[in-house]
């Protein structure tokens, strides 16, 4: 009987000992998953920051102001354009 | 050893108290009465952790458990190619709970100099008795870090959006703008609040004492964040009226002014400009003016753009053909105790030379023919009068009299666009009866995916196509806006030159217009230009809103890689081909 209660009770502990211990590695798995979640909604932020840039530097005005005063280019004449039938259509 | 006297000691065991002889059931009711609290407690016990625990159960988890919101953001509004038009990105707003923030005259400066405020102004928000004020709203996470670093006393942070516009102004009256609290309050922010909207989610968690979460209790509500609204506009056809616009704004010295360019086949707008506009990123010192987005919202008397409606229902009812002589002379016409009189005096026209030359005796002549029910339902059909049902706040009606109150004179100048009021974008929308075969497109603020809608059928494709080469006439050498051509493309249209009415008296200012569209052999775009107040000195349609027009079609077409439908005469056969071309070649 007394050697009975010994081995449950160390059973007992043992399966004490590792719910701790599992319940410890959970925690520890949680955390970094709520870590890369965190960083996730990080790059989320900075893609759409990203964005406003790409569009701020991508815009028209910006585009055409470039365009005309550091590339100096400029709209062709009507006299200078010519115009070619779309690809594989023939040319009157 | 001293003794007591008159008193006996006993031990215990002897005391004379237990002589007593008691009654036996003193003994058995206390006992009953002990075993009966013991009862009742248990009871209690029982009901309060098995029947009845919502209530411990929660006072107990709120000692560990923390209820966190999880913030959405709200929705991107994108042109039809994705590009961004409006954006909302992280930012924190700094308060202070007044009573327990007392700082000292130190910890204040250095607050002041982060946020960017004067020392002064933030003692003052600190030192009132108000138990809640924002220091300042949507500064930079970076800054709110640092202000966080500091570890000041009753003041905090709280996450909140703040919603870019990175095309600026150009956008400005089309995609409207949001308040402090992400609320949209203009344009499409406004029209698609409740799609681009977030709903914010929430989690129960379990922090640990570093406050740090360890673990998810109950369930997890995701937050949705708002849905992207993609836009039919086109922010480089966009840009290309914009532009073209605020040129021709400061050439002509006008008061304001407007275009709108759609696309013929599936009713989308591809771009509506406005000016004055106004920077959404900064919206400091905002004018009514500035805010209004007139093509929709302002009505104007449109003038001869209106004239090809009524020859058009002249063509349909059978009253006049294509070459019906009009005898406009002598440039004047007396109806009742009015004279209506031509620009430029004209003989007799054919009735395609009434649009050609924009004569309004011609189209008063036309409009007498006939009843004036069949002419009030076709400018219902075409939409004048009615809601352009677009869903964008405030898009007006514009006014149009029942036809049962016309006296003859009034008919006459509707004819020509006069004792009528539409606006920029019910006129661009109308002129699609004449690029379309006969029907009304309906609008669309958002990318069309579908196939062609088709609108109701307002005149027959014979009498639509009959208008069309009418209005290329009004272009082309002899009409009444050359200077609508653009090298490469048929172009078709109509100017508008109409007196301001102000006070019931016209008055010498002058709203010029342009509505036309191309390429004329199957038609793509239509643009509607309308310039208000000119000043100067040019004013009619032909000279200020047609270049315009022409500036904004051929950068568009071009823009869209439309396929030129006119020769290139000029460009392809030189005149003189130099020896060195020649070499080259």
């Amino acid at each position: 009987m007394v050697r009975l209660n010994i081995f449950l009770l160390l059973a007992l502990v043992i399966c004490s000992l590792g719910v701790v211990t599992s319940q410890h590695k959970a925690r520890k798995i949680f955390q970094a998953l709520e870590a890369e979640q965190e960083r996730a909604r990080q790059l989320e932020v900075e893609f759409g920051q990203l964005q406003i840039e790409l569009s701020t530097w991508g815009a028209a005005p910006r585009i055409e102001k470039i365009a005309r005063e550091k590339l100096k280019m400029t709209t062709p004449q009507a006299g200078r354009a010519i115009a070619s039938a779309p690809t594989g259509g023939n040319a009157q | 050893m001293m003794r007591f006297k008159g008193k006996v000691a006993h031990k215990f065991a002897e005391s004379p108290l237990l002589q007593l002889r008691l009654p036996p059931w003193r003994s058995r009711l206390m006992g009953l009465l002990i075993l009966g609290s013991f009862g009742v407690l248990i009871g209690r016990a029982f009901y309060l952790q098995v029947l009845n625990n919502d209530f411990l159960q929660e006072k107990g988890e709120s000692r560990y458990r923390r209820d966190i919101e999880i913030s959405a953001s709200r929705g991107r509004i994108a042109d039809r190619h994705g590009d961004v038009l409006a954006i909302s990105t992280p930012m924190k707003s700094i308060w202070a709970v007044p009573p327990v923030a007392r700082l000292t005259p130190e910890q204040t400066g250095q607050l002041a100099s982060l946020l960017e405020m004067d020392v002064k102004q933030l003692s003052q928000k600190l030192s009132t008795d108000k138990p809640f004020v924002f220091l300042r709203r949507q500064i930079p996470p970076s800054v709110a870090e640092q202000v966080a670093a500091l570890k000041l006393p009753g003041i905090g942070q709280d996450k909140e959006y703040r919603r870019f516009y990175p095309t600026g102004e150009m956008t400005a009256h089309m995609v409207g703008f949001t308040g402090v609290d992400d609320k949209g309050l203009e344009g499409v922010e406004l029209a698609f609040h409740g799609q681009l909207l977030g709903q914010p989610g929430s989690r129960s968690v379990i922090r640990d004492r570093r406050g740090q979460i360890v673990e998810d209790v109950g369930s997890i509500k995701p937050p949705q964040d708002g849905k992207e609204v993609r836009l039919a506009l086109d922010s480089k056809i966009q840009y290309l009226a914009y532009s073209h616009l605020k040129q021709a704004m400061s050439e002509h010295n006008a008061k304001a002014g407007g275009v709108v360019v759609l696309d013929v086949r599936t009713g989308e707008i591809l771009a509506l400009a406005n000016l004055p506009t106004y920077n959404p990123n900064n919206r400091e010192g905002l004018s009514g003016a500035q805010l209004r987005n007139r093509a929709l919202t302002d009505t104007f008397e449109p003038g001869s753009t209106l004239k090809p409606f009524t020859i058009a229902l002249g063509l349909e009812s059978g009253k006049v053909r294509f070459d019906t002589i009009i005898n406009c002379a002598p440039g004047r016409l007396t109806i009742g105790n009015a004279t209506i009189a031509d620009a430029h005096p004209h003989g007799a026209l054919t009735v395609a030379e009434v649009i050609q030359k924009s004569s309004n005796v011609g189209a008063a002549k036309v409009a007498a023919m006939l009843p004036s029910q069949k002419m009030w339902e076709m400018f219902d059909d075409v939409g004048f009068g009615q809601v352009p049902r677009l869903g964008f706040p405030g898009e007006v009606t514009g006014r149009v009299r029942p036809w049962k109150s016309w006296r003859p004179i009034e008919q006459a100048t509707m004819a020509y666009g006069h004792g009528i009021s539409v606006s920029l974008i019910q006129l661009a929308r109308a002129y699609s009866v004449f690029a379309r075969d006969g029907d009304l497109v309906p609008l669309s603020l958002t990318r069309v995916d579908s196939s062609m809608p088709h609108g109701a059928t307002v005149f027959s494709p014979q009498t639509a196509r009959a208008v069309r080469v009418m209005l290329e006439m009004a272009v082309q050498p002899g009409g009444t806006a050359p200077k609508a051509q653009i090298p490469g493309y048929r172009v078709a249209g109509k100017t508008g030159t109409a007196h301001k009415l102000e006070g019931g008296r016209y008055a010498n200012k002058y709203v010029s217009s342009f509505v036309g569209f191309a390429p004329v052999s199957d038609p793509r775009l239509i643009v509607a230009v309308m310039i208000d107040e000119p000043r100067g000195g040019k004013h009619y349609g032909g000279e200020v809103a047609a270049p315009v027009f022409a500036a904004v079609m051929a950068s568009s077409l071009r823009t869209l890689g439309i396929a030129p439908d006119a020769p290139l005469v000029v460009a392809q056969t030189p005149k003189t081909t130099t020896p060195t071309v020649k070499a080259r070649l």
